[in-house]
């Protein structure tokens, strides 16, 4: 085995939250003057690696290097003064203050105590022409497009760092242009020795800028690779994992009769968001979408459900047009949400199961026709049972419960609504192995009871199980419908990988 | 144009119309002596809004100010009339047990992550309280030192006299806007007002920052208590209530966006000698009653955060984290 | 059944407001004697009741808005608008019914406007209501032109001095009040709806719920509470003083929702402990009369207490009972 001078180094590092393994002895290492990109779908344990590496975190087990001596990193301050610097995708920087002043916070040029402006300007603008950056050091950073923004971050934590650099997903708000900018600056920075992580859910971007990756899943290292030796298919089928079965896959086999038409979807589409898109959902089918992160799946569901109404194209439902602007026009209508980010967006955490049941309802019922306890406990047992949600009591705080426990809440949220159509952003993200089974049984049943429902996942097996057709995303466009023998994982993989052109 | 500037950039002109308005109506309103007056009457509110702008820069809010001064005022008159100190020693122990206070408030906003709000209210209560229990009346100052200092001036030209409170006054604005302009202590409170995760990850002491602000706000508090003190030879627990809402008011149609990050320490005197045209041209109106300096100020508020609404709209959409994909 | 409102009704805060009571009456041992006279009943107790109606009131609004995770500033200078027309008009000649319909409206007007400040211009609660809170003063000495407008409306004046069932008419409109709006928040939707919205307005928009339209109504009821209070404080003065009516009240009713159990960020709450956390502050400041303290001494107490809530909520005190908790069951073992 070589001997290489790794700039930085994580060895055997594991990360334990609660009963939860978040990072399981993983190994990693990082040269300088190479980007290495760091690749995992959600969970995978990538941000509580990078998080570990800046010092945001310490770790439960293994050690980290840096120039081969063993160090500690205890904040993200501290890993600073070893060299090692960060940027991520929600800049964090100050958009309230001037270029300059960003670069330099905490470091200012001082004449007499005073913050030399004059000098600080000087410096920032010989600084930011080092990264071809023309503008006035002195405007305000928030008036920069975020791609500037980006590069300013990068300037500041290489200036203050100088050894490793980390990127977390920072092209994830560029367009096509922005990114070939930054991917100048990168590229510059690798030439200069600098160690760089890449951190990104765009593989033609991984392709273009990396030298290796290193694939995490499910807190394990799967892979450590050059990027030469490795094709596009290779690598999703290894985020993607379980040695997916390329022959023989469990899809439904037996073409379902055509049933009616629920909702039909004509050239619907937002700016900015997602590309214009036409669907015809069928009464008791499944439409698994498939794509990576940032590929235009839950923005799709949003648009679906009026979060972000769509500024272009038309839905038909029932053979009627309707105009479904507000989550309250779509619910209206008959339409469930399950939102991915369950914290955020779906659960009240203070609040009882009970009261996270009943609510969707209440809210179509309106202010006035209230549920009494009496009729809110019989839909929340109803409904919860139905689910097999494990509360020791209803009038529980839902907070309380299990990750997997809460999603079966929210789904029985909208359940109790006896919705005809139905979205499910990741239904079954991050829960455990009882709850998934439980939700894609669900999923099943509705289905087979004439529901039509939307479900969006990342994972194959599962959407390939219970899917009657599946539509793929890739760059915020619809870009496939497979349906029939074509639903199987590889086709899938094959979809997702594909790039523009054929795949080789 | 600096984005920042166009709040600052409405006051001036607001105030600019506005007095060359009253002066049209008004002649004798442009004269050194109504100037110098201008700057005396509100040198006390002047003094507390330079404090209460680094609070509001950094995203906070001071509730307790002029409880702050009412107490300063009451301390300085009783160590000076009841226990015989001379006024400088006595001007020492207030500002010392001042920043002692505000010290405390930053503490608690710091480490109990409570509102602002919330603890400079009991600072509020705690400050107009212990005042009272001091004493509940009015207390006179009779100090050849204070007689002294309360009648320095140095005359204008024009017959005008600049106070030394005025003078006074002019001095902490141009020390406040240096120290927020050109000091790191200066660009750590913006960058609290901009955002504190960032600015933490960007190693600004965040905990330190916050206690020096409230410090710094209380003992303005207290010196434009001393300052109150001076003007009304006396001291009284009940002085100066309400004064937080018109420092507040000063500082926002100042430019001073009122959730932190944006406005200039000169925006604020422009917005204390706005509120003090309003007040002279009601005494000069002579029909106009006092209240219409309130209603003019809530206007202006409304007037001010309206238009930052507007200005600072398309950042603050900006700012929200892109949809997760 | 039976057990559990009784076990409802032993927690925190009736403890808390039967121990300053009792402190009171070892202060001054006549406390609890309630006499009935000329039809109606005295008593320190009955007094602590009518003078804590208005914060009572008030609390009742502004706990609404609390759980919204929001704040109304402006009820102090609210209340003194809404007295300052009432005087006005019954000054005027106008009927006293008119007089009230119209200070009511004054209240609602208020409420709808800094709902749609907070509602549909998405201003900081505290921010959108800090305008009235200045101006609505300057409106209200506006309105009475800078004096105490004194009248002698007897059927005005009953609001504040009068009684029913032996009771003062604050204090029935208190209780009335709170066992209206009690009802209209939970004999219907609005009161889940309103915590929704306060633990998480985006799931709560996700969920269905019209949280812009919610925000408008609770600020405005939170107006019409204000006007209430202002027409008991104008009638039992037989003025309106536009300068002092209110002042810093909203502060008490704050006080008054935060004792009662309701977080400043927003969620669960209970009018009725809001309403009892009023009496609280009320029995502190008459127990600080009776004995012969200045009124004043009342900030002190307010302070201790506030900032003893402060630290009880802390992250900090939750911290250090769960460490106690562990070493006391490390103990037991």
């Amino acid at each position: 085995m070589e001997q290489t001078a790794f700039r930085m180094e994580a060895r055997g590092v594991s990360k334990i939250f609660g009963n939860h393994t978040a990072l399981d002895a993983v190994e990693f290492g990082l040269l300088p003057g190479e980007v290495h990109a760091l690749l995992g779908e959600n969970g995978a344990g990538k941000s509580t690696l990078i998080k570990i590496l800046t010092g945001a975190y310490q770790p439960d087990g293994g050690k980290i290097l840096v120039d081969g001596e063993e160090v500690v990193l205890n904040s993200p301050l501290h890993a600073q003064s070893f060299g090692i610097g960060a940027v991520y995708q929600e800049v964090n920087l100050l958009p309230n203050r001037s270029v300059a002043e960003n670069l330099f916070l905490g470091h200012q040029p001082t004449r007499f105590g005073l913050v030399d402006r004059r000098r600080m300007d000087r410096e920032a603008r010989v600084l930011l022409q080092r990264y071809g950056l023309g503008i006035d050091p002195s405007s305000e950073l928030g008036t920069h497009s975020v791609a500037v923004q980006q590069i300013v971050a990068i300037a500041r934590a290489v200036q203050l760092s100088g050894k490793v650099l980390i990127l977390d997903e920072p092209t994830a708000s560029l367009d096509r242009d922005e990114v070939q900018r930054l991917f100048e600056v990168v590229a510059g920075l690798k030439r200069d020795g600098l160690a760089i992580v890449f951190i990104t859910h765009f593989l033609d971007q991984v392709f273009a800028l990396a030298d290796r990756v290193t694939i995490l899943r499910n807190g394990k290292l799967i892979d450590t690779r050059r990027l030469d030796e490795l094709t596009r298919t290779e690598l999703v089928r290894k985020m993607l994992g379980k040695d997916i079965a390329f022959s023989g896959s469990t899809s439904l086999k037996t073409e379902r009769p055509v049933t009616d038409v629920l909702i039909d979807y004509e050239g619907y589409g937002k700016k900015r968001s997602v590309h214009p898109f036409s669907l015809t959902i069928h009464k008791g089918e499944v439409i698994g979408v498939a794509g990576l992160l940032g590929s235009g799946r839950t923005e799709m569901a949003r648009i679906m459900f009026g979060i972000d109404p769509a500024d272009q194209g038309t839905a038909t439902l029932n053979g009627r047009p309707v105009a479904i602007k507000t989550a309250v026009d779509a619910i209206k209508h008959g339409f469930g949400f399950c939102p991915e980010d369950r914290k955020a967006d779906g659960i009240f955490g203070e609040l009882s199961v009970r009261e996270n049941i009943v609510i969707a309802l209440q809210g179509k019922l309106g202010w006035f026709r209230a549920l009494n306890r009496d009729e809110q406990l019989d839909l929340a047992g109803q409904f919860g049972e139905a689910m097999d949600i494990r509360a020791a009591s209803l009038d529980m705080p839902v907070k309380l419960l299990s990750g997997g426990n809460q999603q079966k809440v929210i789904l029985a949220r909208w359940l109790a609504t006896d919705p005809a159509f139905l979205i499910l952003d990741e239904p079954t993200r991050g829960i455990d192995v009882g709850a998934h089974a439980e939700i894609v049984r669900t999923i099943n049943r509705l289905r087979d009871d004439g529901m039509a429902l939307v479900v969006i996942s990342s994972e194959l097996d599962e959407v390939v199980a219970y899917s009657s057709r599946i539509v793929v995303m890739r760059d915020r466009e619809m870009v496939a419908e497979l349906r029939g023998e074509d639903i199987s994982p590889g086709v899938i993989v094959q979809a997702i990988a594909t790039h523009g052109e054929k795949a080789a | 144009m600096n984005r920042s500037l166009r709040p600052l950039m409405a006051t001036v002109i607001i105030f600019a119309i506005a007095y060359a308005a009253a002066v049209m109506q008004f002649p004798g309103l442009l004269s050194t002596r109504v100037l110098g007056n201008f700057l005396t009457d509100n040198a006390f509110l002047g003094i507390t809004a330079v404090g209460m702008t680094f609070v509001i820069l950094s995203g906070g809010i001071d509730l307790s100010v002029g409880a702050v001064i009412g107490f300063t005022g009451v301390l300085v008159a009783v160590l000076i009339s009841s226990l015989g100190l001379h006024p400088l020693v006595a001007f020492a122990i207030a500002l010392v047990v001042a920043a002692l206070f505000g010290a405390a408030m930053g503490f608690a906003i710091h480490y109990l992550q409570v509102p602002a709000f919330i603890v400079t209210l009991a600072g509020m209560f705690l400050a107009r309280g212990g005042a009272s229990v001091i004493t509940q009346d009015s207390v006179p100052i009779n100090h050849a030192f204070y007689s002294y200092l309360s009648s320095l001036y140095f005359r204008l030209p024009g017959g005008g006299r600049l106070s030394f409170v005025g003078l006074l006054m002019v001095a902490v604005f141009i020390v406040g806007a240096i120290v927020a302009h050109r000091t790191r202590f200066g660009s750590y409170v913006y960058a609290l007002g901009g955002n504190t995760t960032s600015a933490s990850l960007m190693g600004v002491p965040v905990a330190r920052t916050t206690i020096q602000i409230y410090m710094l706000s209380s003992v303005l508090a207290g010196l434009a208590g001393i300052v109150f003190s001076l003007y009304t030879s006396a001291g009284y627990p009940l002085a100066a209530v309400g004064v937080e809402l018109d420092a507040i008011g000063a500082v926002v149609i100042g430019g001073t966006l009122l959730t932190g990050g944006y406005g200039f320490v000169f925006g604020t005197f422009v917005g204390v000698m706005l509120l003090g045209l309003v007040q002279t041209y009601i005494i000069f109106d002579g029909t106009l009653s006092s209240w219409w300096t309130k209603i003019v100020i809530g206007f202006l508020l409304f007037l001010f955060i309206v238009l930052q609404r507007l200005v600072f709209a398309a950042s603050s959409r900006g700012d929200r984290a892109p949809q997760k994909a | 059944m039976n057990r559990l409102a009784f076990g409802r009704l032993v927690n925190t805060q009736t403890v808390a407001l039967v121990g300053v009571l009792l402190l009171n009456w070892l202060l001054f041992p006549g406390f609890f004697k309630i006499e009935w006279q000329d039809g109606r009943l005295f008593g320190s107790l009955i007094d602590v009741l009518n003078r804590g109606a208005p914060v009572a009131i008030l609390a009742i609004g502004m706990t609404a808005v609390i759980a919204t995770k929001g704040v109304d500033l402006s009820v102090g200078a609210v209340m003194a608008m809404a007295g300052a027309v009432a005087a006005t008009l019954v000054v005027a000649g106008y009927p006293t019914a008119l007089a009230i319909v119209a200070a009511l409206a004054v209240g609602l007007l208020c409420g709808l406007w800094n709902g749609i400040l907070v509602a549909l211009l998405d201003i900081q609660p505290i921010i959108a209501t800090l305008v009235l809170m200045v101006a609505g003063r300057g409106i209200a000495q506006l309105i009475t032109e800078g004096s105490i407008v004194t009248f002698s409306d007897p059927a005005l004046i009953f609001i504040g001095t009068g009684s029913l069932f032996g009771f003062p008419m604050p204090v029935v409109i208190a209780f009335t009040l709170l066992v209206l709006v009690t009802l209209a928040v939970r004999k219907t939707a609005i009161g889940l709806f309103i915590e929704a919205v306060g633990v998480n307005r985006s799931a709560a928009t996700l969920a269905g719920i019209r949280s812009r339209l919610l925000l408008i109504v609770v600020y405005a009821l939170s107006g019409l509470c204000a006007a209430i209070a202002g027409l008991i404080v104008t009638a039992d003065i037989h003025g309106a003083d536009a300068n002092n009516a209110g002042l810093w009240l909203e502060l008490d009713a704050i006080l008054a929702a935060v004792i009662g159990g309701t977080s400043l960020l927003g969620g669960r709450f209970s009018i009725a402990m809001s309403v009892v956390g009023a009496l609280i502050i009320q029995a502190m400041n008459t127990g600080i009369l009776v004995s012969g303290f200045p009124p004043e001494f009342n900030l002190v107490v307010k302070a201790g207490m506030i900032t003893l809530i402060l630290v009880i909520q802390s992250p900090f005190s939750s911290q250090f009972m769960n460490w106690l908790g562990r070493r006391n069951r490390g103990a037991a073992r």
